[in-house]
């Protein structure tokens, strides 16, 4: 079960435009940019102790997402140029950035625009291209399961994600429902990728980083292995014992993964 | 009060209960026996005509992958009944406007049937339940907005006659909307459109004129959202109005009518799996707080679970002998405030052709004449809003 972290976290709203980007900051160190997973479950994981212990992890919320706005127009295609005009407003250079799930499909969107902020970039178990025929179905589809199937597709032990939710008060219940919806509005259709994105892989030119859950049902290590072949000289590791979030599963096996590529 | 007829196409013959996970979406169609289908369909298709003999109005819907309903396409059998019925109003609710690819598609197909059928579509407009968005695939953030957008072309398609306009909107782009034929009745068909909780989009319906639809609810939530209606109508030229949809069962006793009644509720029974039923933004946000704690589930289960005598108690079923029915018809009609359209679910699941002829001769003949006296609130279409 996760509990909410004591960690200091501080907020702020950036605005561009009319959208308003909840940036989240914890932790002393270097400037680490840290994009969340649809669940947000980062928040609540021993992983961001972990990382904040090394690095000021700064968080990016999509619009939509935890405190963030979404303008009826916003659509997939706007949330990484909106997150590489917070990164120039707030004048990160050179930051590694860790991307999980979603937060790993904007990472790359991001990068493929332009890495040029970024120094390393590490992408947990993330969505966002397609790799087979129209009748294969890529990336499961966590609208159509069962919820215990998705839950069995998600982790290998799946108390490591669980929440008390009953207990939570309504404004946080709000966000998580908020962050469940936006996740739809964005990655319905196409889902959970951009039909154009596996061929803008080229672009990332950045030391990369793929780390995969062995057991993730979601989108599979195989999936993985195809994302990491289309970034150039880009690393792949697994962690067993983890589903779709290893970080947040195997926290220390990913530590231990993730810390030389950071170092 | 006008009174339709309607069955929404089951098709019952399937496996144990216990061996299916869902009768929407996932059941496969190798269970589907096409001869089975076809003689379905046409029976039916009969039914309707024989309502529409007896003077009855009719209704048709549509859903897709789903056991519940095999009119799959509710514009085919509005059509059917367009040339083969004469008297009865053609009530589609409704086109599935917020998951069809075209609305000026849609405005096309309604315009030739009211013209085959001479001026007698009632077209409903409807979001979709949560189970269509999976057949259709549309974002479900953003039915609503679909709908809104869907109607407002649709009526532009209608009653713009000086030649082509384009249309570039939010969900579509159109470069020549010019429609042949267009519609019988003048200025327009009146539009229908359907909701059971979203307060919000009734005051929308309300105030853009249309008729409200809601289905099989008890009557003081009936009430809420008709009075909810009045408050905020605004007449658009076109006639507005109210609808209410119940189960309907006429028999010559009371038990043989609560038996009758009992089959036609089959459709309380049918089984699906959670996920198919509260699709992330298809109810606002203040549900889905409700649903992380596990307190709300997309669906009207506690309904669901009571038993005939709760639902014909709360005007959700209307079943007994002539006499009964006609009370049980009045009751509802001052329960609710008064209202203008009672639609009537008279046939489900295994409820058979003879028991469905009976029914619907029991209710034409013992039941409806006896309620003349319960006017509509609203004005109907009439006579001379058709073409010159």
């Amino acid at each position: 079960m996760l509990h909410p972290l004591t960690l200091p976290v501080t907020s702020e709203i950036i605005e561009i435009g009319e959208v308003q980007i909840e940036v989240q900051r914890c932790g002393q160190g270097a400037p680490l940019l840290l994009l969340p997973g649809e669940d947000g479950l980062e928040m609540e994981s021993p992983f961001l102790e972990n990382l904040a212990a090394r690095f000021e992890v700064i968080t990016f919320w999509p619009p939509g997402f935890g405190r963030s706005n979404r303008p009826e127009w916003v659509t997939m295609d706007d949330v990484p140029y909106l997150f590489l005009d917070v990164m120039a407003r707030l004048g990160l250079h050179g930051v590694p950035v860790i991307g999980c799930s979603l937060g790993g499909w904007i990472a790359v969107e991001m990068a493929t625009r332009t890495d040029a902020r970024m120094s390393k970039l590490v992408l947990v178990d993330p969505y966002g291209i397609k790799i087979g025929g129209p009748m294969d179905r890529d990336i499961a589809d966590i609208y159509a399961v069962h919820p215990a199937k998705l839950s069995a597709l998600k982790w290998v032990d799946p108390t490591k994600g669980q929440r008390d939710l009953v207990n939570r008060p309504d404004d946080e219940l709000f966000i998580i429902a908020r962050n469940i919806e936006s996740c739809a509005r964005l990655c319905w259709e196409p889902y959970m990728h951009n039909p154009k994105l596996r061929r803008r892989l080229h672009r990332v030119t950045v030391p990369t980083l793929f780390v995969w859950g062995e057991s993730d049902g979601v989108v599979t290590p195989d999936y993985g292995r195809a994302y990491a072949a289309g970034v150039a000289g880009a690393q792949f590791a697994l962690i067993s014992e983890a589903g779709h979030l290893p970080h947040v599963e195997q926290p220390e096996a990913f530590f231990a993964a993730v810390d030389p590529f950071l170092a | 009060m006008d009174y339709y007829y309607f069955t929404e196409m089951p098709y019952p013959h399937l496996p144990p209960h216990e061996e299916m996970k869902s009768m929407r979406l996932t059941l496969p169609n190798k269970l589907f026996d096409p001869k089975i289908g076809h003689q379905l369909l046409n029976r039916y298709l009969d039914e309707y005509c024989y309502a529409d003999e007896m003077g009855l109005n009719l209704m048709v819907n549509e859903h897709r992958s789903s056991v519940v309903c095999i009119d799959v396409a509710a514009p085919l059998s509005l059509a059917i009944l367009a040339r083969q019925t004469k008297k009865g109003r053609l009530l589609v609710l409704g086109n599935s406007i917020a998951n069809r690819d075209d609305p000026i598609r849609v405005a096309e197909e309604m315009a030739m049937v009211d013209c085959i059928s001479g001026g007698r579509v009632e077209c409903g407009m409807v979001r979709g339940i949560t189970y269509e968005i999976f057949a259709a695939n549309t974002n479900p953030t953003m039915t609503n907005e679909r709908l809104w957008e869907a109607i407002d072309m649709v009526t532009k398609a209608w009653t713009s006659h000086e030649g082509p306009f384009n249309y570039e909107g939010r969900f579509w782009h159109r470069r020549n909307v010019n429609i042949w034929p267009r519609p019988y009745q003048q200025p327009r068909p009146r539009i229908w459109v359907t909701g059971s909780n979203d307060f919000e989009n009734l005051k929308m319906i309300a105030e853009q004129g249309h008729v409200f639809a809601t289905f099989v609810q008890p009557y003081d939530k009936v009430r809420q959202l008709f009075d909810h209606y009045r408050s905020h109508y605004v007449d658009n030229g076109v006639p507005g109005g109210l609808a209410y949809m119940a189960f309907v069962c006429v028999g010559e006793t009371d038990e043989e009518a609560m038996q009758g009644a009992d089959e036609i509720c089959w459709y309380m029974r049918t089984k699906d799996e959670p996920q198919y039923r509260n699709v992330p933004g298809y109810v606002g946000l203040e549900f889905n707080v409700k649903a992380l704690k596990g307190a709300y589930t997309g669906r009207t289960d506690a309904v669901r679970a009571q038993g005939l005598e709760y639902l014909r108690d709360n005007h959700i079923l209307i079943a007994g002998t002539p006499d009964s029915v006609e009370q049980q018809i009045r009751s509802l009609y001052k329960k609710v405030g008064g209202m203008d359209h009672l639609l009537m679910m008279m046939q489900c699941g295994f409820f058979s052709h003879e028991k469905t002829m009976k029914n619907i001769r029991m209710f034409t003949e013992h039941v409806m004449p006896r309620l003349k006296d319960l006017g509509p609130c609203f004005n109907r279409p009439s006579d001379s809003q058709a073409a010159e």
